[in-house]
């Protein structure tokens, strides 16, 4: 019995080992090596010189570019991460219902999510928001002004965010299946108690449904973080920086001025934020994510 | 209950999808004008709302396919097959043998390799591009697609193990013991037994994993740095920088349509295969 056991561990780890070289070598390895990389002053063809904080101390003191990144990275995930679950929330709410159209609409606001991503569609972003392009054209029509909708430094970051939020489709997918998984008895029992319908949306609804929000908020907040491709092709940074996300940042260091050392200490920063925040999000979980089987968040 | 009050119920229904054709309508609108606008000269692009281009251009995807002259859009297309076809194969099959591996076996360190590879998920792909990239240059590697397909061989998309670990542990386990029992290995039972009933999982792996990959641009613009070598996504990129005045912008449109086509085209017919899959296999999300 013993030796089924021992042969069965061996078949496990035998498996998984695939992943297990992977972690080591694309994961674990890089992560070490950046943190090295980021104590030194390293270019791109050799390593550098051991220089202990220095990278990190001219971030904070003296890089002009690090905290106008931060704080225009910081709005785009306010902006679009929120407003796109708000929008997926609401929609998956008005779609709740058992009729062969939802389907339809559910697939019409699902492509966006899949093509959103896509050098494609930021292209078709800056054809979109140009000064007088179609959106401009549109709110003319309604007698509305038009808006520098990518040539204003204090409305650039808004127009990206708001390519997030046109990908709404695949947050309420998950949305629409956790709705559907709610007990029609609670809602009897709510209508029973006499709740209206608001009542019953934030009494019954919302709790079943925050673990859906918290896994989305999480991941979206991590991605939101690092966006690169739509600020990189709609307005690559400008104007006057205020789209210079911190990911086109590293980047133009890395890969543009070939300063590996400094890069990697700007990712090192990136990453440690995103722990915190992540870590963040995971502590106020208790108090507002609701788990069936007992609160084990 | 819905049903009291009848004309009350009509209306609010009525509301209810004007709203959800008026949200359609914005969703899908910027995808119909960059069909139409592929069409389009540059004074009509530039100068009205309409969808319906005023004078036809046929020539815009002609043009466009032939790109810079020295290489066309065959060459990156095939380029991109050639990179997203292994990396997706390579990530499903990898994550179906690590996934079996989480899902059925107990050994040391079990747990905590688990959640090891489940936080891996969270881990910020920034901070190890760099790294990545120096790894990649001291290989040989630059300018190949060995970067995409060699850590998908390695299973380093913890997404698919989840999801096949996921599925695995939604299947019972009486199979593999009535396997075990008439003498099949580990490898058999996954193959022969587990596999066949994977499909559903598997193809939405192939699904996400192929759309993911198509649409990446950070790390082909990362990796690949000639033209020879260059996929649709940089091509396009390339496109946008080398429009100046004087070109046509609907053939870079054009260009744009025809990227996205192969996503639009796997978008409809997965569809049909998700709605089967889910009939027939009685398996729910």
């Amino acid at each position: 019995m013993l030796k089924r056991k021992q042969k069965f561990a061996l078949w496990g780890l035998l498996f998984i080992s695939p992943w297990i070289v992977g972690f080591l070598w694309f994961q674990l390895y890089p992560l070490l090596l950046s943190f090295y990389y980021s104590l030194t002053d390293s270019g791109a063809v050799r390593m550098g010189k051991f220089v202990g904080i220095d990278n990190y101390v001219k971030i904070f003191t003296r890089d002009r570019d690090f905290w106008p990144s931060m704080r225009v990275t910081f709005i785009y995930a306010l902006m679009a991460v929120p407003a796109k679950l708000i929008v997926a929330f609401l929609v998956a709410l008005a779609m709740n219902r058992n009729s062969r159209v939802m389907n339809l609409y559910r697939t019409v606001y699902y492509l966006p999510s899949i093509l959103g991503a896509s050098v494609t569609i930021s292209i078709l972003w800056r054809f979109l928001f140009m000064r007088e392009g179609v959106v401009n054209r549109v709110l003319g029509f309604f007698g509305i002004p038009a808006v520098d909708w990518l040539g204003n430094p204090d409305v650039a970051i808004y127009t990206i965010s708001l390519l997030v939020v046109w990908q709404f489709g695949s947050s309420m997918v998950l949305f629409l299946a956790g709705l559907k998984q709610i007990p029609g008895e609670l809602y009897d029992a709510a209508a029973v108690d006499g709740a209206g319908r608001l009542r019953t949306l934030f009494n019954v609804t919302l709790p079943l449904i925050t673990p859906i929000i918290f896994f989305n908020l999480v991941m979206q907040t991590i991605g939101a973080l690092q966006e690169f491709t739509a600020a990189f092709i709609i307005t690559n940074g400008g104007p006057l920086k205020s789209t210079y996300l911190i990911g086109l940042k590293i980047y133009d260091e890395a890969f543009q001025d070939m300063d590996m050392g400094y890069a990697s200490a700007l990712s090192w920063v990136l990453f440690v934020v995103i722990l915190l925040i992540t870590l963040l999000i995971f502590r106020t979980a208790k108090s507002w994510v609701h788990y069936e089987d007992g609160g084990r968040a | 209950m819905r049903s009291h009050g009848g004309r009350k119920w009509r209306w609010k229904t009525a509301a209810r999808h004007l709203a959800l054709i008026a949200v359609g309508l914005i969703m899908i609108y910027p995808l119909i004008w960059l069909f139409f606008g592929s069409f389009k000269t540059n004074a009509d692009l530039f100068g009205s709302m309409g969808l319906w281009p005023k004078t036809f251009v046929w020539d815009s995807y002609i043009k466009g396919w032939r790109s810079t002259g020295q290489f066309t859009y065959a060459t990156f297309f095939a380029n991109t097959f050639l990179l997203v076809i292994p990396t997706v194969i390579f990530t499903v099959v990898s994550s179906v043998i690590v996934g079996y591996g989480f899902a059925r076996f107990e050994f040391p360190l079990k747990n905590f390799l688990f959640v090891l590879m489940i936080s891996t998920l969270m881990l910020p792909q920034t901070v190890v591009l760099i790294p990545r990239y120096l790894i990649f240059r001291d290989l040989g590697w630059l300018n190949s697609y060995w970067p995409f397909i060699v850590p998908a061989i390695f299973a380093c998309f913890p997404f698919f193990i989840f999801m096949m670990v996921q599925f695995f542990r939604g299947l019972p386990r009486e199979l593999d013991e009535s396997a075990e029992i008439d003498g099949c290995s580990p490898p058999r039972i996954l193959f022969n037994i587990l596999l066949p009933l994977s499909v559903p999982a598997m193809v939405s792996a192939v699904i996400f994993q192929f759309i993911w990959t198509w649409n990446d641009f950070f790390n082909q613009l990362v990796f690949i740095n000639s033209v020879k070598k260059y996929t649709v996504s940089l091509a396009l990129r390339m496109g946008i920088d080398s429009t100046g005045g004087d070109t046509e912008w609907n053939q870079l449109l054009a260009m744009s349509i025809l990227s996205i086509l192969p996503l639009v085209v796997l978008f409809f017919a997965a569809q049909r295969y998700f709605v089967e899959g889910v009939a027939t296999t009685g398996i729910k999300g």
